[in-house]
């Protein structure tokens, strides 16, 4: 079921995570959570594949998984030609250099007790990469200079920095290991809206200086049309729709990135006024207790009866664009 | 329009190991019946202790409202008691927070939250109360709605707590509602059915909102009039229509600027506010954008522009408010 990429550097095949809540007492089934449920999907060398959804969807736990925070249930995935999902410990941490990961809480993601400095040549030193201190200091120099913070910086401790500049330690510390796949897990959400920009914009610049390649997780629909080439929307484990920024925004194929886009406020009072706005009842179900057929088909405005039935494939419903709905 | 609350020149301090910092520094607006108004900047800017003024709910001792007044229906509220401020809370002014599960009881049921309100401002009985309570909870979309009173609010997702919240609010059919950051914790198709759901019923009840966010669309979707904050001031006031189409405030031009946007072309980059948030402990002399400001001139460091009329209904804070247009757009810096 895959498009001829040429040059995949990720290729997630048929990924599946289920976490195992308790239960099984006296008889009870064990509560089963399919956080992810069966998610394939490629992405170029250079690329950037926006991986969008709202919370409970499983675009964070598929990030974790491809990193290997979270040991995939079922599934590969296969970075740079090699399926992590087969490795040792010792062969892993090898590769995992050339893949690495920038948070969401810019807060939360750097040790206080370290200055910015040890902190972004930490990973240099436990890998053994630039065993000289001075070589290590002059790396961090360099990559204080590529993030856009002042060499003072590498004194100074994470509470003394805002949240925009903490974050480009951050990034910092995700390049020290000149990785080529970079999984960023929500870079922007915590950020304000004027920092959010910069930092979008030299994520950007990194990518083209670098070559890098981008899985970017986010909720937010407009940052990610901005940044990515491709998209996957996210539903409840799986992937819904699946194609290029383009046809993803101008001619969304599934009733759910129909209501997503619609549920998005644009900053312009004229175009909201004229606008149509699609407001989806219902909650998202509980990922306990999915919805039998189409995980969507409760809050779909146009399911049918077979929605509830059959499970939709993935299918590819224009060139290179792909929905699983029935009825695109 | 009446004009139901009237802010005259607040001024609410915080004295921190840092220093004091001036929250809110002078601001004045108001909120006239039935209409929605929006307080909108990023974090730190002074919208949420403006609202937490007004209902003298700021954290003291460390912080103090010192100075102006707070008239609603033509009484200033920094002269009541806090008893008879109990009275207005609620029962007049309704408030929606930001994170529902900190906000709400998390040891009372979603029924006894609801039915306290009313018999506290309303004087019911405690089968009147139940009655509006499940009354409250299905006029917001709560279904199943008797069953869930003996719920708790853990028990609820996001969205539906938020749907609670505003049955609080709503629940003594309040002449205004301040709504902090109200949908900003939830999922986007939450938030959207939620804001529907507070603009419906506040256009049904004539009640006026008050909705402070950081969100541009949020606002271009629901406010009539918007008052754009920094550094504890207001930098631009007008009607939504205006301020969208005329940006007459750098900070306002900024803003709208570096917002990605679903619906236009996708740009090779954003174009954002160069530079970092203030220090409220340590704003600059004069205008306290002036550091980031592409169109910033001499004057602007020395002297602190007023919030002045550049149309009808519109004013800005700014020396070049009238000239922007005119000024060549300085060359965009991309990062900070």
């Amino acid at each position: 079921m895959k498009d001829a990429q040429s040059d995949a550097i990720l290729e997630v095949r048929n990924l599946v995570k289920h976490f195992h809540l308790g239960g099984g007492f006296l008889g009870n089934a064990p509560a089963v959570i399919r956080a992810v449920d069966d998610v394939s999907f490629t992405i170029s060398r250079g690329e950037t594949l926006g991986l969008v959804g709202e919370s409970g969807c499983g675009k964070t736990t598929t990030g974790r998984c491809v990193l290997q925070l979270e040991r995939a249930t079922s599934g590969q995935v296969i970075f740079e030609g090699r399926d992590l999902t087969s490795l040792s410990d010792a062969e892993l941490r090898k590769v995992r250099r050339r893949m690495q990961v920038i948070f969401q809480d810019p807060y939360s993601s750097l040790n206080p007790r370290m200055t910015v400095g040890q902190i972004i040549a930490e990973p240099l030193a436990v890998h053994g990469i630039v065993p000289q201190r001075s070589a290590r200091a002059e790396r961090v120099r360099k990559l204080l200079r590529q993030t856009e913070l002042l060499p003072t910086m590498a004194n100074r401790y994470p509470h003394e920095l805002s949240g925009g500049q903490r974050q480009r330690v951050g990034i910092a510390r995700a390049l020290a290991m000149e990785p080529s796949l970079i999984i960023c897990d929500e870079p922007v959400s915590a950020l304000d809206v004027s920092i959010q920009a910069q930092i979008i914009n030299l994520l950007e610049e990194l990518q083209a200086e670098l070559g890098l390649t981008y899985l970017f997780v986010a909720h937010d629909l407009s940052v990610v049309r901005h940044i990515s080439d491709r998209v996957a929307v996210m539903y409840l484990g799986k992937i819904v729709e699946i194609t290029d920024r383009k046809s993803l925004y101008e001619d969304p194929q599934h009733p759910y990135t129909r209501a997503l886009l619609a549920a998005v406020p644009i900053p312009d009072p004229e175009i909201e006024a004229r606008r149509e706005h699609i407001v989806l009842g219902g909650e998202v179900p509980s990922p306990l207790k999915p919805p039998t057929g189409c995980v969507f088909h409760p809050r779909c405005p146009i399911a049918i009866d077979e929605c509830r039935k059959e499970v939709p494939e993935l299918r590819l419903v224009k060139p290179g664009h792909r929905a699983a709905c029935i009825r695109a | 329009m009446s004009v139901l609350l009237d802010v005259r020149d607040l001024h609410t301090h915080f004295t921190t190991a840092a220093g004091v910092v001036r929250a809110v520094d002078g601001v004045s607006w108001d909120v006239r019946a039935g209409e929605t108004l929006a307080l909108v900047g990023e974090s730190g800017c002074g919208k949420s202790v403006s609202a937490l003024s007004v209902m003298r709910l700021v954290a003291a001792p460390a912080g103090r409202i010192v100075g102006g007044e707070i008239l609603f229906k033509g009484r200033d509220l920094l002269t009541l008691s806090e008893e008879e401020m109990r009275r207005i809370r609620g029962r007049e002014i309704g408030m929606i927070f930001q994170e529902p599960m900190t906000s709400l009881n998390p040891v009372l049921s979603v029924g006894r939250q609801l039915t306290e309100t009313v018999e506290i401002h309303l004087g019911m009985t405690p089968a009147q109360s139940r009655a509006r309570a499940v009354e409250l909870l299905s006029l917001v979309g709560v279904s199943d709605a008797e069953r869930r009173l003996s719920q708790y609010p853990h028990q609820f997702s996001g969205g539906m707590r938020q749907r609670m919240m505003i049955a609080m609010a709503l629940s003594c059919s309040p002449p205004l509602i301040l709504a902090d950051e109200p949908t900003t914790a939830l999922d986007v198709t939450i938030q959207a059915q939620i804001l529907e759901l507070m603009k419906d019923l506040s256009r049904r009840l004539g009640a006026a909102m008050l909705i402070i966010t950081h969100n541009l669309g949020v606002v271009a979707r629901y406010a009539d009039r918007v008052n754009v904050m920094y550094a504890g001031r207001i930098v631009e006031r007008g009607t939504a229509r205006e301020i969208y189409a005329n940006p007459r405030h750098p900070y306002t031009r900024g803003l709208l600027r570096s917002v990605p946007r679903l619906d236009e072309p996708r740009r090779a980059k954003l174009r954002p506010i160069p530079g970092q948030p203030p220090d409220l402990t340590r704003l600059p002399t004069g205008c306290s954008f002036a550091p980031r400001c592409p169109y910033v001139v001499e004057r602007c460091r020395i002297e602190a522009p007023l919030l002045a009329s550049v149309e009808a209904d519109h004013l800005a804070s700014c020396w070049l408010a009238n000239d922007l247009d005119r000024i060549p757009e300085p060359a965009a810096s991309t990062s900070g």
